[in-house]
């Protein structure tokens, strides 16, 4: 379909902006394994401290690429799916706070005022504007939730006793997830860092910031992830040469992350003071409640790969697998989806061990833990994001993709990649080596007290999964740069997606239909779960904490 | 067969009950483990100022409290000596930002946090020296703070 040039430009911006930042956030990851590696022995490099780029790589890629993916892609699949564009003014207005709101935490990042890392911790403070930056910029990604409700309700209302398309149940289930868990960040960034930040306020209540930062923390990851999860429900299927094993199965799987995305946040937060034992096994119990869609969603992606196997001629117990399109460059989502899907297995499993109450001891802020999350948002979620974005600057632009065969192999070389930095950091993890540490300066300098030779091997494999996906990464640059600014060859302002029909045609169940009653029974749990862990934080806590810089042990702005 | 008035095929009821299966073994390993080897999330301890004084206070030969304060960048005590078969009561908070306290060889992983205590037990049947490590960024020197653990090499003085 050719959809309004306006709006084509308001996804193409929200696009090119973060890739462009990704650049920075790709090669500080780089660095990061060359510090901690012990490569260099030093507190910064080119002009930018470990710290200082550890907080760009985490604000980049999880914070800002993520969220400006996931309000494109949305336009996109709402438009493209209920056939009708959201309004001008509010989509515009979204996208210019989204940008202003980068811009500032940018400046302040890139000054070197907010060396606080993506979580900003008090009483560690950054520069006022980052944290107003950040929540100008996830006030702006609120917007577009709204409009696309709107737009679900005039659909339905010309469609009766139709099935919402699973791609649309998805992305509004995954924007109300986002608002829900964003509202207690913004209090926690707008009423309680902002204020005192300024020196309005004198003291923060540490485990009170912890606690409202977690209820969005956790969720912050279903937000990356459905997505992804709809373009395999979505999309996937088609692209194999086949189709949804089960329809009724993504429904169910999007309703349950609505439940329990938010009520598990206390999960990072085992090693906390404050926060009583039984709260912690509750949200640990509930988290096992948010794996419960992922496994139906692995069973019913193989599934649907079997069947798309068998239907182009695979034979036997595991014939079917040769018969995917892993290689072939037309059908190059195909590869980055498959791709992730692969990680993910590793990723969701590892995720479970980090959930599992007291188990989280043994990993807890080790390297164990960026060891599992690449696997995760450094998997399904950014290959998809990539793969997604050069599809869509492809079409909008009306631009043949540049250099089809490496983009073909990028997420390839990227799974690689990922594997091997993961098992270099979860092997490192396993021995007690610490995550968000410039390790190169102590625990990898062998002319420092510290040093820690046991963590030479982890700590160098880690670093050569590190090059292979920054390899990955320029690749993909060359390719999303080539086909933003090649010479058009076809029409532009089109978007078309592969649409994949359901193999079981499934009735309509009315439950599977209607939001509502989901988000009845969410805000419930949260409220069973949440209670709870709030008011042990005020029953427990002391007094509150004055800001510190990090670079000085006494307290000031 | 349907579930819960959901039609499911034989290949979605197994993978279903696989799923469900797996998970309750991992729930069940790790309520177990939490019963039989004590093993535990840190226990919370209302604030008092008196957990800003960092001291070792031996209550008998073979039980120790340890009142550790993390600050930037360091703990105190910084070392800690004990004979073999003690068991100690960590006792954690911080005089200034967040800092994680991570006893290697021992599942004692806490948070240091300002205006908040938190205590975890553990006990010590090994020799050796046992690294503590501080593992949440806590400003510039954060990759300097690190404690330890000797046990059962005692000094002149015990």
């Amino acid at each position: 379909m050719k959809i309004s040039h306006w709006l084509r430009n308001v996804i193409l911006t929200e696009l090119f902006i973060p890739i462009t930042l990704l650049i920075v956030g790709i090669y500080h990851g780089l660095m990061q394994t060359v510090y901690r590696a012990g490569l260099i022995h030093q507190s910064s490099f080119a002009g930018l401290d470990y710290y200082q780029g550890l907080t760009l790589h985490g604000v980049i890629n999880a914070l800002v690429l993520t969220t400006f993916f996931a309000v494109a892609f949305g336009h996109a699949t709402i438009v493209y799916f209920l056939k009708n564009e959201p309004r001008k003014r509010p989509t515009k207005l979204s996208m210019w706070l989204m940008i202003a709101g980068t811009a500032m935490a940018a400046w302040a990042m890139f000054a070197g005022k907010a060396d606080v890392l993506y979580t900003f911790y008090p009483p560690l403070k950054a520069h006022p504007l980052f944290y107003l930056g950040l929540a100008v910029m996830i006030v702006g990604s609120w917007i577009p939730l709204f409009d696309w409700v709107g737009l679900l309700k005039s659909w339905r209302a010309s469609h009766t006793g139709e099935k919402v398309p699973l791609a649309v149940w998805g992305t509004i289930i995954n924007f109300i997830i986002w608002f829900t868990c964003t509202l207690s960040v913004a209090y926690e960034v707008l009423f309680m860092l902002l204020p005192w930040s300024l020196g309005w306020k004198a003291t923060i209540n540490v485990a009170l910031a912890r606690t409202l930062f977690w209820f969005f923390g956790h969720a912050l990851v279903y937000f990356w992830l459905l997505p992804a999860y709809v373009m395999y429900y979505a999309f996937l299927p088609r692209l194999a040469g086949g189709k949804l094993y089960s329809d009724l199965v993504g429904r169910i799987t999007f309703a349950i992350f609505l439940i329990f995305s938010v009520p598990v946040g206390v999960h990072h937060q085992f090693s906390d003071p404050s926060i009583e034992p039984n709260t912690k096994l509750t949200q640990s119990l509930l988290t096992f409640g948010v794996a419960l869609p992922s496994f139906l969603t692995a069973f019913t992606m193989f599934a649907t790969l079997e069947y798309a196997g068998r239907k182009n001629g695979g034979k036997g117990l595991f014939g079917w697998i040769g018969r995917l399109p892993f290689f072939d460059s037309s059908r190059y989502l195909f590869s980055y989806f498959i791709c992730g899907l692969i990680l993910f297995i590793f990723g969701g499993f590892t995720g479970i061990v980090n959930a599992s109450y007291e188990l989280n001891a043994v990993v807890h802020n080790t390297a164990f833990l960026p060891g599992h999350f690449h696997m995760t948002v450094a998997g399904p979620v950014i290959l998809a994001m990539l793969g997604m974005s050069v599809h869509l600057v492809s079409q909008l632009k009306g631009k043949k993709v540049f250099a089809p065969t490496l983009n073909t192999i990028v997420p390839y070389l990227w799974m690689i990649g990922v594997f091997i930095f993961s098992a270099g950091l979860m092997w490192g993890g396993l021995q007690g080596e610490p995550r968000r540490t410039n390790l190169g300066l102590s625990y990898l300098n062998p002319k420092s007290d510290l040093f820690h030779p046991q963590w030479v091997p982890d700590t160098l494999l880690t670093m050569c999964g590190g090059f292979i996906m920054f390899l990955a990464g320029i690749f993909f640059f060359i390719v999303f740069f080539g086909t933003f600014f090649r010479r058009k060859t076809q029409e532009a302002d089109q978007l078309e997606f592969p649409v994949s029909e359901a193999l079981h045609d499934e009735r309509i169940i009315p439950l599977f239909n209607d939001l509502r009653p989901w988000v009845i029974l969410m805000v419930l749990v949260i409220l069973i779960a949440y209670i709870p862990a709030i008011l042990d934080v005020f029953r427990f806590a002391g007094p509150g904490a004055p800001p510190h810089l990090p670079n000085s042990p006494v307290p000031g702005l | 067969m349907q579930f819960l008035g959901i039609e499911l095929d034989k290949y979605e009821f197994r993978a279903l009950l696989t799923a469900i299966v797996v998970m309750t073994i991992f729930i069940f390993s790790m309520l177990y483990v939490v019963g039989a080897r004590r093993s535990d999330v840190p226990e919370c301890v209302n604030f008092d100022k008196s957990y800003l004084t960092p001291r070792i206070d031996k209550i008998d030969d073979s039980t120790y409290e340890v009142y550790m304060v993390a600050q930037m960048w360091g703990f105190q005590p910084s070392e800690i000596r004990i004979p073999v078969g003690s068991t100690v009561d960590f006792y954690l908070t911080s005089k200034d930002v967040v800092h994680g306290f991570y006893i290697d060889g021992k599942d004692i992983n806490m948070m240091a946090e300002y205006g908040n205590v938190t205590k975890r037990t553990a006990k010590f049947t090994n020799a050796g020296v046992y690294k503590i490590f501080c593992h949440e960024y806590c400003g510039v020197g954060h990759q300097n703070m690190e404690a330890q653990i000797i046990v059962g090499f005692p000094t002149s003085q015990q």
